[in-house]
């Protein structure tokens, strides 16, 4: 197959890769840009293991053709937090054991940030709904559900009274 | 070092020390590594069952442009196995492949894409055999048997007998009888397997791999790549979970080294995950007969089973599995009289292996939920009949197990208390329930799995002049938490913060033989090889300080980065100054320690002894409250109390992520989860078909931490990460008993199942409508 060349837009950085114009996201990520923070759990979109976000949307890159999202910014678990920085996501699963494996974690953090730009402080049923899409086969999900909470108070915190 | 009440970093919630890397996304898996010029390997794997291989026709895959090797049985035809008795597969099937999956082929090629291309160009004459599927027609089996040396497809077969079970049902008031049956369920890990195979130019290979025995996959590669041990280098790197499915050396990780050997490059294999259902490993297919007999005022007088495990078609872990299934299964409570007959089956099916909880999980099932039914016989709570069966602790039990410290009384009694248990049992709606159910593991197993004198596992500790501690253990992170573990307790022994600790750890080449993280040993045997360490470097830095301070040694303590005069606390020396004193006066600071566990734990003398003993043993309850629905027989699991003795939390963060985490996947199998098979083809291999359970049917639960201080634990501890898992599915059984009034005796325990039990029920009753409260009670 011939090779298309594509301009991605990936954690604010603009990448030109050739690849086949049926590359899957995960792939061009992973071994074409070098970002192998999302993963590969599954062979059918069943895990959210290499969950992105496009456009602040959590999308499954390994079924997304790459090809498909050269208009839009794409977030990996990379592009979170500034190097050698956390996101509050981030410190949250790192401090209240939501990551054991770590595996699933990237996934998690994607739809975790999704979940608290919707609801920025969310209900146990809204937490749960808006995780179902990930698996997790450490935890038990509940030590991810203290790390979202750990994050939600620290966001809290963060955010200037006149602004809440 | 502080005493127990007074620890500085033991007993802390502690984030784990690689969680940065986990929650960056820079951490790195087998699967996220690669180096310049990396082949890419595929499997092919046969379409049959049970077949002669006739001839393997690779040349026309040879020659496509991009193919570097193509690799067959006649290239790797040592077979291994993971216990010494089990040598019985090879990386690519020579003579016969023995289920639908079995590995025929593997190539290497310059991609993923033009691999798979090859794949299609190898030819393979196959010559169908009948084949077995059902474990109990296979130990029937006349002829066709899968391994020629093993007669009517039996793998192995143990029979034991303590005290005089017939004099033991004489005794009893209730005596129950029923056949139990747990369908076959996969660790399903999150990271599928991936090894990346490097050929050095000095012909030694550096293998990166997703394992949780490295130094298993050390000598396992040495022998089918005939290469010396010293020659090859294994490197665990972060493993996205395991449960058991990579804690026996799995074929990609051996045909990985037998492609990179013969292609003289670097060669990475990765899984996908209906590869990773076939390679499996997985908890078999178990059939339990059990009969079991109770006094009038509750004591259980004797227990018979007999266990059919359906193994698969190599051996594995198999006979550890059915032998713990044996030894696990009685001595929890003090039983005087067992017999056991257990049968480890081979079928035309992917090999079944260890799995959290490794055999005790469906015999505990059984078990607990045949108590259940006895004590609503003999009409005692249940709650009561588990208090009036307690070990008397220390004790050996029947079967020779040392039983050091025992906090089940304690956790029976919490669960009791923070569920409500005496308020809502028997009292709740029809429809809502409530069961409680016990368990009991191993921290680590007693005797090695190949006989040696060695210890289990060897720690070294060296300090260099800028006070950096570096620790070399050979025990293996899989995402339990065992490298924050140790870095706990040698910061604890030292007196210094963890961020002072570097650890370096489980690789081959740099550190010290750990047997692997398996049969929950990592705590216990690591961790006092640890402390040990730990002991002689302090006692080293201590007496070099004693000599400055003209003091003797045991005056001296090592606390918050200091070593000061307990006499006299104002004299003190940072540890930065205490390790330059140390330096100058001993040269080098190396220190080590070891684990073996005592020869008294070792357990008796009779023909599978060996297996069941451990240094000590972690102890579970649990109370599950479920909501059945009558008209559609769902069942919502609501809320589930686990309390677990874990001797002693050394990080409670971890432990109740252990505990919690043994619950869900208890509650996955109980409810959810099942390989489902058709003529030794799975219906269900991926993660969208096979439901583990996701946020959505997950169960709230409620961890309590039990702390029994075991005598020879590290700082107490034993082990939290299994325990738990085997007593939530009785628990969760028992309390759709007390929901709906009917026992269902086939896991996972599925609608349709509880809704044909309710409609037996009603028919029984004379009942006429779903709702109509049916047998219960």
């Amino acid at each position: 197959m011939n090779k298309v060349l594509l301009r991605l837009r990936v954690n604010g950085e603009d990448r030109e890769i050739a690849v086949a114009p049926n590359r899957v996201l995960l792939d061009a990520l992973r071994e074409d840009l070098g970002l192998t923070g999302s993963k590969r759990g599954c062979d059918d979109s069943s895990c959210g293991c290499c969950a992105v976000l496009i456009d602040g949307v959590p999308m499954l890159a390994c079924v997304a053709l790459a090809a498909s999202y050269q208009e839009c910014e794409i977030t990996t678990v990379e592009g979170l937090a500034a190097p050698g920085e956390l996101d509050p996501v981030q410190e949250g699963f790192a401090e209240c054991g939501g990551a054991q494996c770590g595996f699933c974690t990237p996934g998690f953090l994607i739809a975790t940030k999704a979940l608290l730009a919707r609801h920025p402080n969310p209900t146990r049923e809204e937490i749960r709904g808006a995780l179902s899409s990930n698996l997790c086969r450490c935890t038990g999900y509940m030590q991810i559900y203290e790390s979202i909470c750990y994050a939600v108070e620290k966001m809290r915190a963060k955010t200037p009274a006149a602004a809440r | 070092m502080a005493d127990s009440a007074n620890f500085s970093i033991i007993g802390k919630r502690m984030a784990m020390t690689d969680a940065r890397a986990k929650v960056t996304g820079l951490g790195k898996y087998a699967d996220d590594l690669a180096v310049a010029g990396m082949l890419y390997g595929r499997f092919l794997h046969s379409p049959h069952a049970h077949a002669r291989i006739v001839s393997v026709d690779t040349w026309r895959a040879e020659a496509l442009r991009g193919v570097k090797a193509v690799v067959t049985g006649k290239d790797a035809p040592n077979p291994y196995g993971i216990l010494p008795i089990g040598h019985d597969e090879c990386v690519f099937a020579l003579d016969k492949a023995r289920y639908i999956g079995d590995n025929i082929a593997a190539v290497a090629a310059t991609s993923a894409e033009i691999a798979e291309e090859a794949l299609d160009l190898i030819r393979v004459e196959y010559e169908p055999l009948p084949a077995w599927f059902e474990p109990e027609k296979s130990m029937q089996a006349a002829d066709h048997w899968i391994h020629e040396t093993k007669p009517h497809n039996i793998e192995k077969e143990y029979h034991h007998v303590f005290g005089d079970p017939e004099k033991g049902f004489s005794q009893a008031a209730f005596v129950a009888e029923q056949r139990y049956y747990a369908g076959e369920v996969n660790h399903a890990a999150m990271e599928p397997h991936a090894t990346l195979a490097i050929w050095e130019p000095e012909g030694k290979l550096v293998v990166y791999s997703s394992t949780q025995v490295p130094f298993y996959l050390h000598r396992t590669v040495a022998e089918v790549c005939e290469m010396p041990m010293s020659h090859i280098r294994i490197i665990k790197p972060l493993i996205g979970s395991g449960f058991g499915g990579k804690s026996e050396v799995i074929p990609i990780e051996v045909a990985a080294c037998v492609l990179a050997k013969k292609a003289k490059l670097p060669v990475k294999m990765l899984y996908t995950r209906e590869e990773v259902f076939y390679a499996h490993r997985g908890r078999p297919i178990t059939i339990v007969d059990l009969k079991m007999g109770i006094t009038r005022e509750g004591k259980i007088s004797a227990v018979q089973a007999r266990v059919v495990q359906d193994g698969g078609a190599y051996c594995g872990y198999g006979p550890v599995t059915v032998l713990y299934s044996g030894a696990l299964l009685g001595a929890i409570y003090d039983i005087s009289n067992v017999r056991y007959d257990g049968y480890r089956v081979l079928t035309n099916k992917p090999a079944c292996g260890a799995m959290r909880g490794h055999g005790t999980v469906n015999v505990r099932f059984a078990f607990e939920a045949m108590l259940d039914e006895l004590a609503h016989q003999a009409g005692l709570d249940p709650a009561e009949v588990r208090r009036r069966n307690l070990l008397k602790a220390p004790c050996i039990t029947a079967n020779g197990l040392r039983v050091t410290s025992y906090g089940l009384p304690e956790c029976i009694e919490r669960v009791v208390e923070r569920s409500g248990w005496r308020e809502k049992r028997g009292k709740l709606p029809f429809g809502k329930g409530i069961g409680i159910a016990c368990s009991h593991y191993v921290s680590g197993a007693a005797n090695p799995i190949i006989r040696s004198n060695m210890p289990h596992t060897t720690v070294n500790i060296k300090i260099d002049r800028d006070a950096g501690v570096t620790v070399y253990t050979g025990a293996s992170e899989i995402g339990q938490g065992s490298d924050t573990v140790q870095v706990q307790i040698v910061a604890e022994v030292l007196g210094v913060k963890t961020g002072r600790i570097n650890l370096v750890a489980a690789d081959t080449e740099l550190t010290p033989i750990d047997l692997g993280s398996y049969s929950s040993r990592v705590t216990f045997m690591a961790g006092n090889a640890c402390l040990e360490a730990a002991k002689n470097m302090r006692a080293q830095i201590l007496a070099a300080v004693a000599k400055e301070f003209a003091c003797p040694a045991d005056d001296l303590d090592a606390r918050d980065e200091t070593i000061f005069r307990k006499s006299d606390p104002q004299k003190r020396v940072t540890f930065d100054e205490a390790v330059v004193m140390a330096i100058n006066f001993h040269g080098a600071l190396f220190a080590m320690g070891t684990y073996a566990p005592p020869e008294q734990a070792r357990g008796g003398k009779f023909k599978g002894a060996g297996v069941g003993p451990s240094p000590s043993y972690s102890y579970s309850a649990q109370v599950a409250e479920v909501t059945v629905d009558p008209e559609t027989g769902h069942v919502r699991v609501d809320r589930i109390v686990a309390a677990h003795d874990c001797g002693r939390a050394l990080n409670p963060l971890t432990v109740e992520g252990q505990i919690e985490g043994s619950v869900y996947m208890g509650f996955g199998q109980a409810v959810q989860e099942e390989m489902v098979w058709e003529n030794g083809r799975l219906m269900n291999p991926s993660l969208l078909e096979y439901r583990t359970p996701t946020t959505i049917e997950n169960p709230e639960i409620e961890c309590i931490i039990v702390e029994s201080h075991d005598p020879e634990g590290p700082f107490g501890a034993k082990e939290a990460g299994e325990g738990s898992l085997a007593a939530t599915i009785p628990a969760i059984a028992n309390a759709i008993y007390d929901a709906v009034g009917v026992r269902i005796n086939t896991l996972p325990l599925t609608p349709d199942r509880i809704l044909a039990a309710l409609r037996e029920e009603q028919k029984k009753a004379g009942g006429n409508g779903a709702g109509a409260n049916g047998g219960r009670r």
